[in-house]
C-alpha cells in the first residue's frame, strides 16, 4: 500500500510531538514529464527516516540530505532538480522533467 | 510549517473537509484556509479554482509567489453488492488508495471469507449507508442487479452528490431503472449522472476486467478536467 498524504502529515505531527526534528518537503512546481504532481510530499525526521515521495525515487536521497540542513537551521529552502541542472548527472530526473521542491521545518515559530 | 497549522490540517482531513495551505515560498510564511472560509478570502477566485480541480500549484498575487497546497479528502468507494465483480473491485480500489466499503444485506454474499480485509456491512442500504458519511469525495457503485437493493442506494448517492455514480446493467435494464427511480421522485439530472452500462468500454468480460473498466471510469471522472467547469 502506498503512503497517503494523510499518513505522511500524521507522521510529521507524531514525530514532532515525540521530540524529533522534522522537515516537510513538498513539490511546488513541475515542468515537462515530472514523476509526482505539485503537492506531493515527503516527511523526514532527524534520524533520516522518511515517508512519502517527491519523485519516483530519483531525488529523494538529495532531498533528505537538504532536509537535515533545514531541520538544523530552521530556514526553509527551495530546491530544483531536472535535466537542465548541472546536478542532473548526479541526482537528476531520468524522466526528463524539472521539479521544484520546497523544504520547511515543522514546528518553526 | 507551524505545528498548530499541521495539527489543524490533520483535524480537517480526518473530518473529510478540504483545506488549502497557502505558502509564501520566499519566506515560508503560511496560512491555512478552510473550505468554508474560501468565499470570504482575498484569494477566493484562485483558491476556489484550485480546489475545484483538486490540484496544488503556484500562483502570483500582489507580487508574491504563493504555493497553494490543496488537501482534498481521500476518495471513498462504496460498493453496493458483495458479488463476484466486487471481489475484484475492492482490492483494486484499495491499491488505488480508495477507502472501500462493501454493502450487501444478503449474508451469503457478504461473508468475510469472500471479502477478507474489506469493511463489509451486511445490512440494507437504509441502515448501512447513513453512518458511512457518503459525500462528494465518494465514488458509488451499485452492482447487485437487484432493484430492491440498488435503487434505494442510488437515491442516497444522488442526495450526497457523489462525484461518480455507476450501476451495473445493460441499456435496457438501465432504462427500466430510470423509470423506477423517476417514479420514486428522482430528478432527470440525477438519473443522467448514472454511468450505465458501468465502466469504460474496453471489452471487459471477466469480473476482474470489469473491475478494471469501472476503476478506469472512476479515475477519469476524478482526474479529467470537467468540460463545463468554468
Amino acid at each position: 500500500m502506498l503512503n497517503r498524504d494523510e499518513d505522511i502529515l500524521k507522521a510529521a505531527e507524531d514525530w514532532q510531538k515525540a521530540g524529533h526534528g522534522v522537515a516537510l518537503a513538498t513539490v511546488v512546481e513541475t515542468w515537462g514529464s515530472a514523476p509526482r504532481p505539485a503537492g506531493s510530499s515527503l516527511v523526514i525526521n532527524d534520524d533520516g527516516t522518511f515517508l512519502g515521495s517527491v519523485s519516483g525515487g530519483c531525488v529523494e536521497g538529495a532531498v533528505v540530505t537538504e532536509a537535515l540542513d533545514v531541520i538544523a537551521s530552521g530556514q526553509p529552502k527551495m530546491l530544483e532538480f531536472g535535466v537542465a541542472d548541472e546536478t542532473a548527472w548526479n541526482v537528476g530526473l531520468s524522466c526528463g522533467g524539472t521539479i521544484r521542491v520546497f523544504v520547511e521545518k515543522v514546528g518553526q515559530s | 510549517m507551524k505545528l498548530e497549522t499541521l495539527a489543524e490540517v490533520n483535524v480537517e482531513r480526518a473530518a473529510r473537509r478540504p483545506v488549502i495551505v497557502v505558502t509564501d515560498t520566499a519566506n515560508g510564511e503560511q496560512r491555512l484556509v478552510k473550505a468554508k472560509d474560501i468565499a470570504a478570502d482575498p484569494l477566493r477566485a484562485e483558491l476556489a479554482k484550485q480546489l475545484r480541480m483538486g490540484k496544488s500549484g503556484m500562483i502570483e498575487a500582489a507580487g508574491k509567489k504563493l504555493f497553494l497546497n490543496v488537501y482534498a479528502p481521500t476518495a471513498k468507494l462504496v460498493i453496493i453488492g458483495a458479488v463476484h465483480i466486487s471481489q475484484a473491485l475492492a482490492p483494486l480500489a484499495r491499491s488505488l488508495d480508495y477507502d472501500v466499503t462493501v454493502v450487501d444485506p444478503r449474508t451469503a454474499f457478504a461473508s468475510p471469507e469472500r471479502f477478507p480485509d474489506v469493511p463489509l456491512i451486511a445490512e440494507w442500504p437504509d441502515v448501512a449507508l447513513p453512518p458511512l458519511n457518503v459525500d462528494h469525495y465518494t465514488a458509488f457503485v451499485a452492482v447487485t442487479h437487484d432493484p430492491k437493493i440498488d435503487d434505494p442506494a442510488l437515491l442516497h448517492a444522488f442526495e450526497r452528490d457523489c462525484f461518480y455514480i455507476g450501476a451495473l446493467g445493460s441499456r435496457k435494464t438501465h432504462a427500466k431503472r430510470g423509470e423506477r427511480l423517476r417514479a420514486q421522485g428522482a430528478k432527470e439530472a440525477d438519473i443522467a449522472r448514472i454511468h450505465a452500462p458501468i465502466g469504460l468500454d474496453i471489452g471487459a468480460v471477466s469480473p476482474s476486467e470489469i473491475a478494471v473498466a469501472i476503476m478506469a471510469e472512476i479515475t477519469a471522472q476524478l482526474r479529467l478536467p470537467k468540460e463545463n467547469a468554468a
